[in-house]
């Protein structure tokens, strides 16, 4: 199977080619079976891959396919290949089965929309580049992945461009991933000129040689990292990720909650050694980014109103506890929670979908309630989802969180209590929105005369190509934590699979009290996520306290409205200031030049008077001081 | 006999001679405005210089000056053909047109 390789990417690519080409003809909803097969039969060759890998011993996991060169110049050769190795086919794994539950989830969910075989089209497009992306074996193959998801992404936020704010939130998406690329170019300039290669085994041996100095280690990955920070939406450049929820909602569950913004996390994981050699603060300052974003980001998830919008700061919240991963040097425990957290947020997301499909598009949370009655699978395998969000053994969350804090404490407690305290803010405005939507009394009543173009309004569950990916998903999130399990070391399956690419983390753990008292961390782990399930249904089920949703916290801090304000004010002008720089010294300096040019050519003119016998007479003097020269030169003729 | 040994042509004379026409054709480019006569005068120079091809060659006995002048004369013929051509072009379109009156390059 591991000759098969190129399958995986090409079946998505053959699917994007044959819709492009017949989608009109496919049509609904040919065109959504077919994207959902191609991934699908994605899904089965990396199976395949996988088992090949699994049977091979530990030290030949790793089979690079090289299918042309690509950018043969100078010293700088780029192969367009693919690497298959426990990292890179875990990543394909989660990416084509989740990938291909979310296309038959949008085959019900895109029902009757009159663009459905684009809608198809994207998606499919979208899967081939973010295997290119997580398969590359060099950063120039990932970085094309990272800006074809990328563009997907923009064309698939922008699905219904009709809608202004949907075409927005697209531009804005794509503005502020710019940012980030710009960090993977100068990274993947700084690794060549130090390593002399762009592949990531040339890089990494690099690294592990001490050939790339602390220096410049430190540089590459600050870079990568901000790549990251973009696509990944951690602080400063999270802002397009709440907003991208204008997308349909199997958009935001494939790209903008499963696959696409762990890329990021999967560059960081892939490049390990090189963070390993850079200065300790470089570490520290990721996980204090990625801690710094989830608290942040779940403060602003306790007061929203929009089910997705919820969903959406919970997943920037979700990402800052992969990045605090990374920074304490816990790739595992990254991989695991990005694979966790790509079942259960898709999860609950498809959930939401399904919720607004049975709503008739309908997503504030305040005109909801009670749909458990009407809804029973939806509310039952979202309520699986939100059990483990929440960090309730043992539910697949529970497992990765513990993991990461446990490491976090070994950093560094501050960087534990902060990740602890969000902790408790995600169980807390998780169970707000279960609430909110599938107990308490049915707000929906009120919006019959709103909806009376439908006749008689009632919620309905959603047609079993949507309740199924559902079901598995739910399924995945009850025992996925079982990749890991902290009891024995027999239990590592996570750590010992990827243990090619990653280092044991445990060595550099052990010793400290954390690890001492690991099942103390995990008792207490269970008591936060419990008391803020407790808090929230005192909250918001029996009203017993008052809710506190401050305004600000809706605003989201006035983050973005902060960033619009500076960006109008001063950063207007900073721009207008470089425009004007551009317009007057450097515009400046080439036309001076020219003008320059044209004076003087404006005299020397005149030369040319167009009369054949000046030029011959031009000639004839020549000679004779040719003749003088060579004369007075003393040449003999 | 001495006057007449004296006038016996030497290759001196012909290269006088070739020195002349050259600069009889050179003034002839510089002052004429006639079209017509101005390419008569580049004819002059050209066989002036053929002249004093072919008396050097008689006089080293190097056969590649001789050579030359074949040469000359075989572009000179096509030079002239093309050079008619666009003075009776001009001429028809602007009759009694002289060379200065051509000036249309003037800078």
């Amino acid at each position: 199977m591991l000759d098969l390789l190129w399958l995986i990417p090409a079946l998505p690519l053959a699917g994007f080619l044959i819709i492009l080409v017949f989608g009109r003809l496919l049509g609904e909803p040919k065109a959504g079976h077919l994207a959902t097969a191609m991934v699908a039969g994605s899904f089965v060759v990396a199976a395949g891959v996988f088992f090949d890998l699994l049977n091979n011993p530990e030290e030949e996991r790793h089979h690079v396919q090289s299918l042309f060169s690509w950018v043969p110049v100078g010293s700088l050769k780029v192969d367009l290949a693919f690497l298959a190795d426990p990292l890179s086919i875990t990543m394909v794994l989660f990416v084509t089965g989740i990938g291909s539950l979310i296309h038959l989830y949008a085959t019900g969910y895109m029902h009757g929309d009159p663009k459905f075989s684009k809608f198809f089209l994207y998606l499919n497009l979208f899967v081939f580049s973010m295997l290119m992306l997580v398969m590359g074996e060099n950063l120039l193959v990932t970085f094309l992945g990272w800006e074809g998801v990328g563009t997907c992404s923009y064309f698939l936020i922008s699905f219904w461009h009709t809608r202004e704010s949907a075409a927005t939130a697209g531009k804005k998406a794509f503005v502020t991933n710019r940012v980030g690329d710009w960090g993977v170019m100068m990274g993947m300039f700084l690794a060549f000129g130090a390593a002399g290669t762009l592949s990531y085994e040339g890089i990494n041996h690099a690294a592990e040689e001490g050939i790339i100095s602390g220096v410049t280690a430190t540089a590459i990955a600050l870079m990568l990292f901000i790549g990251a920070c973009g696509k990944s939406a951690q602080l400063p450049l999270y802002i397009w990720l709440p907003d991208a929820m204008e997308g349909p909602t199997p958009v935001s569950a494939l790209i903008h909650a499963a696959t696409m913004v762990t890329a990021g996390v999967f560059l960081m994981t892939r490049v390990n050694p090189v963070i390993e050699v850079a200065y300790d603060w470089a570490p520290t300052l990721i996980a204090i980014v990625g801690v710094a974003t989830a608290f942040f980001a779940a403060t602003i998830a306790v007061a929203q109103n929009d089910i997705k919008k919820v969903l959406a700061y919970s997943t920037v919240s979700q990402l800052g506890f992969m990045f605090l991963a990374v920074g304490s040097g816990a790739y595992v425990a990254a991989i695991f929670h990005m694979v966790t957290h790509a079942f259960f947020k898709a999860l609950l997301f498809l959930g939401s979908g399904s919720v607004i499909h049975g709503m008739h598009h309908e997503q504030d949370m305040r005109k909801m309630g009670a749909l458990r009655l009407l809804m029973p699978i939806t509310a039952f395998t979202f309520i699986i989802g939100w059990l483990a969000i929440a960090g309730v053994p043992p539910f697949a969350g529970f497992w990765s969180k513990d993991e990461i804090l446990l490491y976090a404490f070994a950093k560094s407690p501050i960087l534990y209590v902060v990740g602890m305290i969000t902790a408790l803010l995600t169980a807390y405005y998780m169970t707000r929105q279960v609430i909110m939507v599938f107990f308490g009394e049915a707000r929906w009543h009120d919006q019959s005369e709103e909806h009376g173009a439908h006749g008689d309004f009632k919620p309905h569950e959603s047609p079993a190509a949507m309740w199924i990916p559902l079901v598995v998903l739910a399924g995945l999130s009850v025992v996925g934590g079982a990749m890991q399990l902290p009891f024995s070391k027999d239990l590592h399956f996570l750590e010992k699979w990827l243990h090619p690419v990653v280092e044991f983390g445990e060595a550099k753990i052990k010793g400290t009290w954390a690890y001492d008292n690991k099942y103390v961390l995990l008792g207490i782990a269970v008591v936060v996520a419990l008391s803020g399930i407790a808090a929230s249904v005192l909250v918001y089920g029996k009203k017993k306290v008052a809710a506190i949703e401050p305004k600000v916290l809706a605003d989201g801090w006035h983050y973005d409205s902060a960033i619009s304000n500076f960006m109008g004010g001063p950063g207007r002008k900073s721009f207008d200031a470089v425009a004007w720089t551009d317009r007057v010294v450097v515009d400046g300096a080439v036309n001076g030049v020219g003008r320059v040019v044209r004076t003087a050519g404006s005299y020397v003119r005149r030369a040319q008077t167009g009369a054949v016998r000046n030029y011959a007479a031009g000639i004839g003097l020549g000679v004779v001081a040719l003749l003088v020269w060579f004369f007075l030169r003393g040449v003999v003729l | 006999m001495s006057l007449l040994a004296a006038a016996t042509p030497t290759t001196t004379w012909y290269l006088v001679l070739g020195a002349v026409l050259f600069g009889i054709g050179a003034v002839g480019v510089l002052v004429r405005r006639n079209p017509l006569v101005m390419f008569m005068c580049i004819e002059l120079m050209l066989n002036a210089v053929n002249l004093s091809f072919v008396a050097l060659a008689k006089r080293l006995g190097d056969i590649g000056g001789q050579t030359t002048v074949f040469f000359v004369m075989v572009v000179a013929a096509a030079e002239v053909v093309v050079g008619l051509g666009i003075i009776v072009s001009i001429m028809r379109r602007r009759p009694g047109a002289t060379a200065d009156d051509i000036a249309q390059l003037k800078g």
